[in-house]
């Protein structure tokens, strides 16, 4: 197992920089997922730690090399794309063994290795077909078995699921964290889906415009996103975020919460200090849909629960629970609540407010206060 | 009755009558862009007397195929008697080699443009490009001037060096094109797997090029076989191609004027660009469509 480094790395092509400084420390085994939106410079970031791309400034080192001159073949790394670039005028086997043969491995070596990755992605069949002979499913899978052959030190992945259908994706994906179970090999994963990332990340590194905006787990990155982008681009519906009023009342610091037309003041007892500098000023409170429900099972020791009503606007069944929207200081907002409990649109309804793991954001820079 | 047929296609007399008017329609079309052809071919097949006495369309009264050995081997042309034979080998001559190094370094070339952009690459390309709009006549001048410092005015070298010069921004131009449309990925994985820039070249691209090189083949073959200008500036004498030889046979006035041998030597000078087209037109068609290789 090898660590990789990234350190401060820029690239531009031409005067448009693409990565504006980097800075990763991945660990040994590690499974580390790239995700943001398309555009954001992801490839291109695989690409330069691959060595397909040259580096405009910053080191990347693999292990303790600093690899900055190695070319792509003496990185020790494999790399599965996006459209499996597959050889097409050659068979499942030779794709496999490509890579071997120009590095003059013995035939007879070749001929186990292929044997052994066939086997571990059950692909033993479709050795002497073409590429095209293959579904999308089993070119993805021919396309991991191509870099797993020559057992690297680290695996890129750039986006190998999103050609796939949604089915096969989900299966895919449990194999993919199932193959790194097994392995434990370094692995840096491109995804613009933030379900995969989640999924199948040790960490995650969420990226917009070239900078890295949060560089944390699964777990941190949903409960406590650094800033609105993160907030809004984790969590398959996003974090409901709300422009609120600061006012001191009492003891307490209190957010005036608007629906239709009742207004609440709500105390905020969660670190009382941190409101201090916002009283009177407006700031933006985030929580997730599933802090704001019909009820909790642990209401009654939890004194951060508040009750609101509101009008319902639109429901959405999921299945295991409803989306109910309400609208909270003109803001839509989404509360999941047991479906039983959804009320139809244009009904007014009850509904509970947990505080105790929201988090505030400054409305000018949109970063997360603390 | 329940006759599916009714439903499917009804047999009215309106019918079949349009029908009848779309195909002779066609059949007429067909006869009338193959006719100068059918009258090439019977007159190359007449004997000189029934030429004189009979008018252009008519039936030959007897087939012979003597003006097609005349045309051969013993027409005159300028001061030689031993008919084209010897221009048709020498265009074979400059075909051959024309097109097959033209096309081999219109890959290379189209790999380089399209798989390993350098910086100044794209205004290269252009200015090539600008070579496949640069009329025949203009370059005329200065080639001569180029060959004869290289020693090869009026050689058959010399003739070859111009055409694959000429082609090369359409060969170029076709194996750039195609190559743009082969995800730049595949090219990646191969470096990843330590394959550089020749192997990736040739065991990789060159093995999904076929349909680019029937048409570049086809393309050049027809150009250079073609190609009369060039043949008569940068050529003399025994050098000459088939088609300035087919232009001096029926130039060369000894007497009457044999039709039937110029129809012979015409259809000769015609038939490797023909045969082409009839065994790989098809090709050409796909090729030209191809798109991406999937895989
Ligand atoms: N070779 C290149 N030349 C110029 N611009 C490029 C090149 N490759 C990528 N870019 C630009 O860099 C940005 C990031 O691209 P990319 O890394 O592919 O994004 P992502 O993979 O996150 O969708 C895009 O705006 C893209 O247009
Ligand atoms: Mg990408």
């Amino acid at each position: 197992m090898v660590s990789l480094s990234i350190r401060n790395i820029r690239k531009a092509f031409g005067t448009t920089e693409v990565l504006k400084g980097i800075s990763i420390d991945v660990a040994p085994g590690e499974f580390l997922v790239l995700v943001g939106p398309s555009g954001c410079g992801k490839s291109t970031l695989l690409n330069l730690i691959a060595g397909l791309e040259k580096i405009t400034s910053g080191e990347i080192f693999i292990g303790d090399h600093l690899v900055n001159q190695v070319s792509p073949k003496d990185r020790d790394i494999a790399m599965v794309f996006q459209s499996y670039a597959l050889y097409p005028n050659m068979k499942v086997r030779k794709n496999i063994s490509f890579g071997l043969e120009t590095r003059k491995i013995p035939k007879s070596e070749i001929e186990k290795t292929v044997q052994k990755v066939a086997n571990m992605l059950q692909i033993e069949d479709l050795l002497d077909r073409k590429p095209a002979q293959l579904s999308g499913g089993q070119r993805q899978r021919v396309a991991m078995g191509r870099a797993l052959a020559r057992s690297p030190s680290v695996f890129l992945f750039d986006e190998p699921l999103s050609n796939l259908d949604a089915k096969l994706r989900v299966e895919m994906r449990t194999e993919i964290k199932l193959l790194h179970q097994r392995i434990a090999t370094t692995i840096v994963y491109v995804t613009h889906d933030q379900i995969e990332a989640m999924t199948l990340a040790d960490r995650i590194a969420i990226m917009k415009d070239g900078i890295v905006q949060q560089l944390d787990t699964p777990r941190n990155v949903y409960e406590n996103p650094v800033n609105l982008f993160v907030a809004g681009f984790i969590g398959s519906h996003s974090m409901n975020v709300v422009p609120v009023r600061v006012v001191k009342s009492g003891q307490s610091n209190c957010l005036l919460i608007k629906t239709g037309e009742k207004t609440f003041t709500i105390p905020v007892d969660k670190n009382p200090s941190l409101l201090n500098k916002w009283i009177d000023r407006e700031l933006i409170l985030g929580f997730r849909p599933e802090q704001i429900s019909d009820g909790f099972p642990n209401q009654a020791e939890n004194n951060q629960i508040h009750t609101l009503e509101s009008k319902v606007e639109v429901i959405e069944p999921t299945g295991p629970d409803t989306l109910v929207f309400i609208r909270i200081n003109d803001k839509k907002v989404a509360c999941r609540v047991h479906p039983n409990a959804a009320r139809h649109p244009g009904e007014t309804m009850k509904l509970m407010l947990d505080l105790s793991s929201a988090i505030f954001f400054d409305s000018d820079t949109e970063e997360q206060i603390s | 009755m329940n006759d599916p047929m009714v439903h499917t296609a009804p047999k009215t007399a309106g019918v079949f009558a349009g029908r009848l008017f779309i195909y002779g329609l066609l059949i007429l079309m067909v006869f009338y862009f193959l006719l100068p052809f059918i009258v090439m071919v019977l007159t190359s097949l007449k004997t000189m007397a029934d030429i004189r006495t009979g008018n252009l369309i008519s039936w030959p009264r007897e087939f012979t195929l003597d003006a097609w050995k005349t045309a051969w081997g013993s027409a005159c042309i300028a001061v030689e008697c031993n008919g084209i034979k010897v221009y048709f080998w020498n265009s074979v001559k400059i075909v051959v080699p024309a097109v097959t190094i033209s096309t081999l370094i219109g890959a290379a070339n189209g790999y380089v443009f399209s798989k390993w952009k350098f910086w100044g690459s794209e205004v290269l390309f252009s200015l090539l490009l600008l070579g496949c709009f640069i009329p025949f006549q203009a370059i005329l001048l200065p080639m001569a001037q180029t060959l004869g410092k290289l020693g090869l005015s009026q050689s058959l070298a010399g003739l070859i060096l111009v055409h694959i010069i000429y082609g090369l921004a359409f060969t170029t131009l076709f194996f750039r094109n195609y190559y743009v449309t082969i995800p730049d990925e595949l090219v990646k994985a191969a470096r990843i797997d330590g394959a550089g820039f020749f192997r990736i070249f040739w065991k990789i691209l060159l093995p999904v090029s076929t349909p680019i090189f029937v048409v570049c083949v086809i393309w050049q073959m027809t150009q250079i076989w073609n190609d009369f200008l060039f043949g008569v500036v940068f050529s003399a004498g025994g050098n000459q191609p088939i088609t300035v030889a087919l232009n001096n046979l029926v130039n060369t006035s000894t007497g009457t004027k044999a039709y039937n041998v110029d129809m012979a030597a015409a259809i000769i000078a015609a038939t490797p660009t023909l045969l082409v087209y009839i065994v790989a037109g098809k090709y050409f068609v796909r090729g030209l469509t191809a798109g991406s290789v999937k895989g």
